[in-house]
């Protein structure tokens, strides 16, 4: 999960990494009277969680709380990339006397977590690593050690920070670490990594990516998602613990396992493409399990997605053999009844198979064909979609 | 032969008791695999039953390679168990520990991958089916009766697709076929397993099913082109999937221009590997190299 910057401020700001005052507003209002308790010169941010806001017009100085609340107004409701601006961080202002760059991260490359640190800040780190990978420090974190003092100062050393930063950086290093291992992070990023005129360091903006997989540890998580900017059919579908993701095509996909599904999403785009150009419409994996109740929750996401125009549950069976699968879309159909008004293509394989399919030819449903194999079928379900 | 696996594999399950742990060691037990004991601190001396089999559990995985002499587990222990479960194996010194637990945080699994560096025990995983060397052994959860013995060696990041090419080609068969898990770190990779089945006399072709995310695929793809002899017949899947959306597994994900299945389709093609459009394509390429 990717946080917003001010939410990624307000942790680092919990674990004592300093940043400017500031707050989120989702009204001008709110904009406005966080800018007179800041006083001076604020910065209104839009907070999207794309890149590219500045060039967007998502970040606009106001001299007084009045302009705050319009610059606000300016920003709420701007669309930057197709992400709709909702909230806006107001920040005190602050003159960058010089920028630097900071993160940790997972490597997964190498299995293990990276440091990672530059004098060069203020643009995109992927083009510092191109334009001057000199510049970029790239120090390995042992995963049973972490980030101690020793470790902070060679990070901060091999980047060669000015040594009037040093110390302040390093202990920002070590605290970033905190942010990162207690936070169950997979990346924390400053960028910039700010000095102010006066000399103090601070963390003007930041890019955290927190674990879901963590969430059992992580108490407070829950409450960073975004639930307003998220797809109503991908909540409605996360409320039923399904694993879906919508995407933009004609062709609902249902099958078990996430490689077989991003599989079946392929063959149906290759088929599609005889059709007019007809794509998947989502993916979802209901799991090696396949109950009737998991078959009829996922038919039921999809079939009410107007975008759908046909269907494809694609199965293998292996641990739940065919004929469970079979009757659990023949139970899943009978329980959605009327709702069920698009036609589907199933394809069996696996143990089992030939029971299965003698379960839904016995069934007859009107809406159901069965293919024997999984390229015949998206064809199939594509030619539907495109009728 | 068959690789990681053997006939005379002795298999231990922790969180035997547990209603996963149960249900797949008695899948394990029924297509003939020798599980000969279970951990669980809580309920050590007991013994849990299959069908007639009794399996002891033990108190640690210490004791039950003492008394058993085992040296593969299978860790069905829930997520926040599960860093403790891998230490503990890796500290007993089990030469093969197959994490089957799904969820577990990245920082525990990077955590204790790091621990196992320089120590004597395999990783397989986690979030992975298992391994299954058909006719001798099964330490997972892959359905031992979709195909038999054979030829063929098959690594892949995905469960189901490994059973699909299992199934395909059910009539070639299997030396072994290996789940190498699709989250971001994982212990075994596609380059370990490919040395492996280079290595093995009883492997005459190899199956690498790889999927979005990372870069593995194209690491693999180097290593073939300097290391492996053995014909490889690849399949990738994603390429439809959107930038920056977890497609079901946490590592499959694209990000930026990395990660793309396009790049990894690309990559095995340079290293002369005949990569299939669909599972089926993939099956029947195989099929031309090993003429059956």
């Amino acid at each position: 999960m990717d946080l917003f910057e001010y939410q990624a401020r307000d942790m680092f700001a919990a674990h004592g990494v300093p940043v400017l005052p500031g707050g989120v507003a989702e009204t001008p209002e709110q904009a406005e009277a966080i800018a007179r308790d800041i006083a001076g010169q604020v910065v209104v941010k839009a907070q999207v969680k794309v890149g590219g806001r500045g060039k967007a017009g998502g970040v606009k100085l106001a001299d007084s709380p009045e302009e705050a609340k319009a610059r606000a107004t300016d920003i709420l409701g701007l669309d930057i990339k197709g992400h709709v601006t909702r909230k806006v961080m107001v920040a005190q202002a602050s003159d960058i006397a010089e920028e630097y760059y900071f993160s940790y991260l997972l490597d997964r490359s190498n299995r293990t977590f990276l440091a990672m640190a530059s004098v060069e800040g203020g643009m995109e780190i992927e083009e510092i690593a191109v334009s001057k990978p000199e510049a970029l420090a790239r120090i390995p974190v042992d995963a049973t050690v972490g980030v101690d003092r020793a470790k902070a100062e060679e990070i901060v050393d091999a980047a060669k920070f000015p040594a009037e930063v040093r110390d302040q950086v390093i202990e920002i290093a070590i605290k970033l670490w905190e942010v990162f291992s207690e936070e169950d992070a997979t990346l924390v990023e400053v960028n910039p990594l700010a000095k102010a005129p006066d000399g103090t360091v601070l963390a003007l903006d930041g890019k955290v990516t927190l674990d879901e997989n963590a969430g059992f540890r992580q108490a407070g998580h829950d409450a960073l998602e975004d639930v307003a900017a998220a797809d109503p059919l991908e909540a409605a579908a996360k409320e039923k613990d399904l694993n879906y993701v919508k995407l933009d095509g004609e062709v609902g996909i249902i099958g078990n396992g996430a490689g077989l599904v991003m599989s079946t999403l392929d063959v149906v785009a290759y088929a599609g493409e005889e059709f007019g150009g007809v794509r998947p419409a989502n993916f979802l994996d209901i799991g090696g399990g396949a109950s009737a109740q998991v078959m009829a929750d996922g038919l039921g996401i999809i079939l009410s997605d107007p975008a759908v125009k046909s269907v494809f549950v694609n199965v293998f069976g292996g641990i739940t053999a065919c004929d469970a699968v079979a009757n659990g879309i023949v139970s899943a159909l009978s329980m959605l009844g009327d709702e069920a008004t698009k036609p589907l293509v199933v394809r069996l394989d696996g143990n089992n198979v030939d029971e299965g399919r003698r379960i839904l030819a016995e069934a007859a449903h009107p809406l159901v064909t069965v293919v024997d194999t999984m390229d015949g079928a998206a064809r199939r379900a594509a030619e539907l979609a495109a009728a | 032969m068959s690789i990681f696996l053997t006939e005379n594999s002795k298999v231990i399950v922790q969180g035997i008791t547990g209603s996963e742990g149960r249900k797949h060691t008695q899948r394990m037990l029924a297509s003939g695999t020798a599980v000969v004991g279970g951990v669980n601190p809580s309920k050590a001396g007991q013994t849990v039953d299959f069908d007639g089999t009794s399996v002891p559990v033990f108190g640690s995985v210490a004791d039950a390679m003492k008394e058993t002499g085992a040296d593969v587990t299978v860790v069905f222990v829930p997520p926040k168990f599960a860093k403790g479960a891998v230490v503990e194996a890796v500290d007993a010194g089990i030469g093969l520990c197959v994490v089957i637990t799904e969820g577990i945080p990245v920082k525990d699994s990077t955590e204790f991958w790091a621990y196992a560096q320089g120590k004597s025990t395999r990783i397989i995983g986690p979030n992975c089916p298992g391994l299954i060397s058909p006719g001798r052994s099964n330490a997972g959860i892959i359905p031992a009766n979709i195909t038999q013995a054979g030829k063929i060696g098959l690594v892949s990041k995905s469960g189901t697709l490994t059973y699909q090419m299992m199934y395909e080609l059910r009539d070639i068969g299997f030396s072994t076929a290996i789940g190498i898990g699709g989250d971001p770190v994982i212990g075994t990779t596609h380059i370990d397993a490919l040395q492996a089945f280079q290595d093995d006399p009883e492997t005459e072709a190899i199956v690498m099913i790889g999927e979005i995310g990372g870069d593995a695929e194209e690491r693999a793809a180097e290593f073939i082109k300097e290391h492996v002899t053995k014909p490889v017949v690849g399949y990738v899947a994603g390429f439809t999937a959107p930038e920056g959306k977890t497609m079901g597994h946490a590592g499959a994900i694209v990000s930026g221009s990395a990660g793309t299945a396009q790049a990894k389709k690309e990559a095995l093609e340079a290293a002369g590997v005949k990569v299939g459009k669909t599972p089926s394509e993939t099956a029947r390429l195989m099929r031309e190299i090993v003429g059956a």
